[in-house]
């Protein structure tokens, strides 16, 4: 009965540090400019039609390609946050709600219209099959634990980010008072507007793991969301390390849930999130 | 002093947030290594007064200019980073960052000058023993220390303090107001908004007396019996 | 005559119009054909889902992207109540209202443990999670979904000319019903917080106005709606299917953007919002992608330029609503977050 159970445990915690890496991004925005992003999810999957379209042009490796995005991500989410974002962040939600649901749904038709509606996927040749067997029935793929290590290597660099440079104090400044900030005159527009920048090269580098984890079609966004979201709530808003947790508890989850019957995978990190919040609403490693 | 050499020059100030007039109209000068108080009843306008001059209420009419240039239509990190910082009532500093990355924050808004965190931890040796704790983790006194630090650390030409005595006990506060001497030898222009009269005019080498958002008195204090100041303050 | 005067006859006018265009309505299945009727009662229906949101949205200060649930939820009762337990139409379709209604109390339990923006999303999973169960319900059709069975389509009517009349009547006496009762609700004590609570929080507290009680109220009271309007529009497409009767797009993405579009916080704005949006798909229907763009584009311009939508234009020059319910929702979106 126990067959395997600790392989798919494994397999679940490996797939949660891709999770995690979906929703670090989602904690810094809701962290620091409360800004709930619905169409958090739809620029990651738009990020991999990007990759998808850098590496059948160019024939390069995704890794490549992803390299090649980051610093215009940068500069998307920084000018997003310029001309866009800084218009709604504040006290009202719906506004908030309203321009980021209607951007996800841009996002998600303009992929229909320029990719079609079949799933694609980004392709890293032989690392994608290599696997590792750690005996003990137990083996784990190359890629799947790459992600994982880069996923805590990317929180562990923004960790160290906001708590060791200028920029991330002024970040961590804005983000504990944004009055206090504008009173004594530092300026949460520039500071924002970085914020979103280190949001959208977390978002490309999900987008390239996710791409080469698994397929993805211009609708994949919602449920990326979702599980970012889940985590983020999970994890405690706010809390780096804490999402990196509840990207965990979501992979082990589904892990758990497929064991049981494959179609309950999904619904599984659904239904552990539902109870989380039933039972511990600040979330599990909440921020102090 | 003659208005040309003020540091600060307000003539007609009018404040208004939304349709509602906080300020009716006050002229002031400050001068370049002077401390000015500004006492009041609760609610006369006081802290109005202090924003408006950091460029943080909705609207005004009349006049603010800073070093002889007005500072109309200017934001308030220009405003800072041209000499004037803003100590805010009720401290509002930033409770998760550390001492110093509070105090760093001053740096970054502010101008280059000769005020370090070393000058600071000089004027407040007990902060330099917390540098590494949470802001918020400190007591009412130290913290208030660091919203004045902060402050300094922008090096600024003119320093406005809101009511920075608040709250505190008497020795704390005497512990902060030693070092407006200090700061105002520096050459810089101090503003204090207090309710605690006597405080205020211990420390003010001269003071205006603010009743329902206008001046009803001004003078130097040592000039001024205590019972005028007290007929305008309550506008008996 | 005075200019108050002359506004407060138009203000009249309006109102008996709008009285007339609903009696006119109601004599529809007299000279409408059938394929209208279908429509008409699409566009009722949309309507009671665009005035439930906003009810939320607009006074309850509750947004929701999950609403879909409900009204899945609805159409699986219905199926449910007709075809397993037999039950007669009537009695089904109010149960189809009553099984969300008893559902939304465990899921508001949950959900209201978030705020804002948190609990929107929250409200997605929630429907998420009912889509995936109505798929593993034993007997419901699983994925592919299950047709209703011919007694139920007989019981709506004799042929296919009845069936739809009689679903445009009953659309229409929804609305006309989730109207009334929610201009009750929102004059009732519950109301008169919310709308307080919106003006001054404090000050609706201090009134001794239960905000949370209110909020939930309001809650329940949309999930209940929907679940009668997913009943009736499990009739109308003779089907219940997760991915069909749980659309996300066609339940709430479609249903905020008409809200939106109409202006939130009126229920004129929900009215109108779903003529426009309806308007705007027939005249699209060969550009559906293009559409949804375009929707997307306008919601996000409209809560930058004017938050109250085509209702808010309009009022700026109507002098009160036609509808009388309360003092509008007051965007306070587009301002300025910098430094002033």
């Amino acid at each position: 009965m126990f067959d395997g159970l600790l392989n798919q445990l494994v397999q679940g915690v490996l797939q949660g540090g891709l999770y995690a890496m979906f929703a670090v991004g989602l904690s810094l925005s809701v962290g620091v400019m409360r800004l709930v992003n619905i169409a958090h999810g739809d620029f990651i999957v738009l990020g991999s039609f990007t990759l998808y379209s850098i590496c059948t042009a160019l024939g390069i490796s995704p890794f490549l390609a992803m390299l090649i995005i980051l610093p215009p991500a940068f500069g998307l989410g920084y000018l997003l946050q310029t001309l866009l974002f800084q218009r709604i962040v504040g006290k009202d939600i719906l506004p908030v709600i309203l321009v980021t649901f209607g951007l996800s749904i841009i996002i998600q038709n303009g992929l229909l219209m320029g990719y079609g509606p079949n799933p694609r996927d980004l392709n890293a040749g032989a690392l994608e099959t290599a696997s590792l067997n750690l005996g003990g029935g137990v083996a784990v793929g190359v890629f799947p634990l790459l992600t994982f290590v880069s996923a805590v290597a990317l929180i562990f660099a923004l960790d160290r980010f906001l708590y060791r440079s200028r920029t991330g104090a002024k970040i961590r400044a804005v983000s504990d008072d944004v009055e206090a900030a504008r009173l004594i005159g530092l300026s949460s527009r520039k500071i924002y507007a970085t914020a979103m920048g280190l949001v959208m090269v977390t978002i490309a580098i999900s987008a390239c793991f996710m791409g080469v984890r698994t397929n993805f079609n211009p609708a994949s966004g919602p449920s990326q969301l979702l599980i970012a979201f889940e985590a983020v709530v999970m994890g405690g808003l706010g809390s780096l390390w804490g999402t990196l947790w509840g990207g965990i508890l979501i992979g082990l989850a589904q892990a758990i849930g497929a064991r049981i019957a494959l179609p309950w995978e999904v619904l599984s990190g659904h239904l552990l999130f539902l109870a989380v919040l039933a039972l511990r609403p600040q979330g599990l490693m909440p921020k102090e | 002093m003659t208005a040309d050499d003020a540091l600060l020059r307000i003539d007609g100030l009018r404040v208004f947030h939304g349709k509602f007039e906080a300020l009716p109209g006050v002229d002031m000068q400050v001068g370049a290594g002077e401390v000015v108080s500004i006492i009041g009843a609760n609610g006369a306008g006081k802290s109005s007064l202090l924003k408006a001059i950091v460029g943080q209420v909705d609207r005004i009419e009349g006049e603010i200019a800073f070093g002889g240039s007005s500072l109309a239509g200017r934001a308030t990190p220009a405003i800072v980073a041209g000499g004037i910082a803003l100590v805010p009532e009720g401290r509002r500093l930033f409770p998760s960052l550390s001492v110093e990355e509070n105090l760093s924050m001053g740096a970054e808004v502010g101008r280059k000058g000769e005020i370090g965190l070393d000058e600071v931890f000089g004027m407040f040796p007990i902060l330099r023993e917390r540098r590494r704790q949470r802001a918020r983790e400190l007591s009412g006194g130290q913290q208030q220390m660091i919203a004045v630090g902060r402050a300094l650390m922008a090096n600024p030409r003119l320093l406005l303090c809101d009511e920075i005595s608040l709250g505190l006990a008497p020795t704390i506060v005497n512990d902060i107001y030693r070092i407006l001497p200090q700061v105002r030898d520096r050459g810089i222009g101090i503003v204090v908004v207090e309710q605690d009269i006597g405080r205020s005019l211990k420390v003010a080498d001269r003071f205006y007396c603010m009743l329902e958002g206008k001046f009803s008195l001004t003078g130097r204090p040592e000039e001024t019996d205590r019972a005028t100041v007290m007929k305008h303050y309550f506008g008996l | 005559m005075t200019f108050s005067k002359t506004r407060r006859l138009a203000m009249t006018g309006l109102r008996l119009g709008l009285l007339a265009v609903v009696v006119v309505l109601a004599f529809g299945p007299g000279f409408l054909e059938v394929g209208t009727m279908r429509l008409c009662a699409q566009v009722f229906l949309l309507m009671v889902l665009a005035m439930m949101w906003n009810l939320l949205a607009g006074y309850a200060d509750i947004v929701t992207v999950g609403q879909h649930a409900f009204v899945g939820i609805g159409a699986y009762a219905l199926y449910g109540l007709t075809a397993k337990a037999g039950l007669s139409l009537p009695v089904a379709i109010l149960g189809a209202g009553a099984v969300a209604l008893v559902l939304a109390v465990p899921i508001t339990a949950i959900v209201f443990r978030m705020r804002a923006a948190y609990l929107a999303i929250g409200t997605w999973v929630v429907a998420e999670v009912c889509t995936l169960l109505a798929s593993k319900i034993p007997g419901y059709g699983g994925a592919t979904g299950i047709t209703l069975p011919g007694q139920v389509i007989r019981a709506l009517g004799g042929n296919v000319r009845d069936r739809f009349a009689n679903l445009y009547w009953i659309s229409l006496g929804l609305v006309v019903v989730a109207y009334l009762a929610t201009a009750l609700l929102l004059r009732s004590r519950v109301g008169v917080g919310l709308m307080a609570m919106r003006d001054n929080e404090e000050a609706a507290g201090a009134i001794g106005v239960n905000l949370v009680a209110s909020r939930i109220i309001c809650f329940l009271w949309a999930a209940l709606f929907l679940g009668l309007a997913g009943g009736v529009l499990a009739l109308l497409n003779l089907r219940i299917q997760p991915a069909a009767s749980f659309s996300l797009i066609d339940y709430t993405v479609y249903v905020i953007f008409a809200a939106v579009i109409g202006g939130v916080g009126s229920i004129e704005g929900a009215i109108i919002g779903v003529l426009v949006y309806v308007g705007l798909r027939n005249a699209f229907s060969d550009y559906s992608n293009l559409y949804l763009m375009f929707l997307g584009a306008l919601s996000i311009l409209i809560m930058l330029v004017e938050p109250r939508g085509i209702w808010g234009l309009i009022r700026r020059v109507l002098p009160e609503n036609i509808i009388l319910v309360s003092h509008p929702y007051r965007g306070r979106a587009g301002r300025e977050q910098g430094e002033s």
